[in-house]
């Protein structure tokens, strides 16, 4: 079963990467994205006999490594 | 007094540290694998810079779960002198020892200068040896030294006296200037609740002899071992 974590920086924290990112969108003339968050995507690869407990590991290993919960937040999906 | 300098793979300032402690100091030092299991009945803990697993994932996040943490847990809550350099103390981040996180650099780039910081706090087992309000000048070598913690966890470290170290200026002014990363509140290092963990992003460790372009560093070294000798 695959299960994607998506992990981004908390709407709260400053994302230096992304600012940069979007100001250089805007010099190639992209002036319709107002605003750019960049984070990172994993996909898990998961021997579990249910998508629930599939979503449930991943959520658990996202909590306590994937994500640091100070800076960041995450959202998993999971194909069935 | 026994240094244990711990080495995670990555590591590139472990010998930076063992050679201050024994070398320029004087006293025992042993380099201490990351997946030892035992501290070899160490004084103090040096967790060193570099980049623990190539910085994989977020800086510290994997060195935190190395099997000797294990036990600079334990030697921390037991009181015992803990200091974080640089990659260090981003991984006394990731392992709770310390609060907040590490944010990239607001200006993106690597930032590889002396700086200069204020000693906040000299109740402190790495700063005991320090005046409060002093200024040393010490090198940053970091990509990801930017501060980072909710409002709340600010207040609480200002209010407990456990901002250690800012960036300031030569004549020790705290200025938007002289913060090289961005940090809340121009924080260069921080300690405990109980005081006796320290992280710092700057390296004392490179400028332990004038040789080097400054001895500065020396003092954090030599309160440990004033501080041991106290207690």
């Amino acid at each position: 079963m695959r299960a994607r974590v998506f992990v981004t920086l908390k709407p709260s924290v400053f994302d230096p990467q992304g600012t940069t990112v979007a100001e250089a969108l805007h010099t190639l003339g992209y002036n319709a994205v107002k605003d750019v968050r960049q984070g990172k995507y994993f996909e898990l690869d998961i021997d579990a006999p249910s998508s629930e407990e599939a979503k449930r590991l991943a959520g658990d290993a996202a909590a306590r490594l994937l994500a640091n919960p100070v800076i960041e937040s995450y959202r998993i999906e999971v194909d069935s | 007094m026994k240094f244990a300098v711990v080495v995670f793979p990555g590591s590139n300032c472990d010998h930076d540290a063992y050679y201050a402690a024994k070398h320029v100091l004087g006293q025992q030092a042993e380099l201490v694998w990351h997946k030892d299991t035992s501290l070899g009945g160490a004084d103090a803990v040096i967790l060193p810079g570099g980049f623990a697993h190539g910085d994989y994932l977020r800086t510290g996040a994997i060195a935190r779960f190395s099997p000797i943490m294990g036990e600079v847990q334990k030697f921390a809550a037991a009181g015992g002198p803990v200091l974080g350099i640089c990659n260090g103390f981003q991984v006394l981040l990731e392992a709770g020892l310390l609060p907040g996180a590490m944010l990239r650099n607001n200006v993106l780039q690597f930032r590889c200068e002396h700086v200069h910081v204020t000693v906040e706090q000299t109740d402190t087992p790495f700063t005991a040896a320090c005046t409060a309000g002093q200024v040393l000048r010490i090198p940053i070598a970091h990509g990801e030294g930017n501060y980072y913690a909710e409002p709340d966890v600010i207040e609480r470290l200002e209010k407990n006296r456990q901002v250690i170290f800012r960036y300031a200026t030569a004549a020790g002014e705290v200025t938007t200037a002289a913060n090289p990363n961005g940090s809340v509140n121009n924080i260069a290092g921080l300690c405990s609740e109980q005081r006796n963990v320290v992280g710092l992003m700057p390296h004392p460790e490179r400028a332990c002899e004038l040789a080097v372009g400054s001895a500065d560093g020396l003092v954090l070294f030599e309160s440990v071992v004033k501080a041991a000798v106290l207690s």
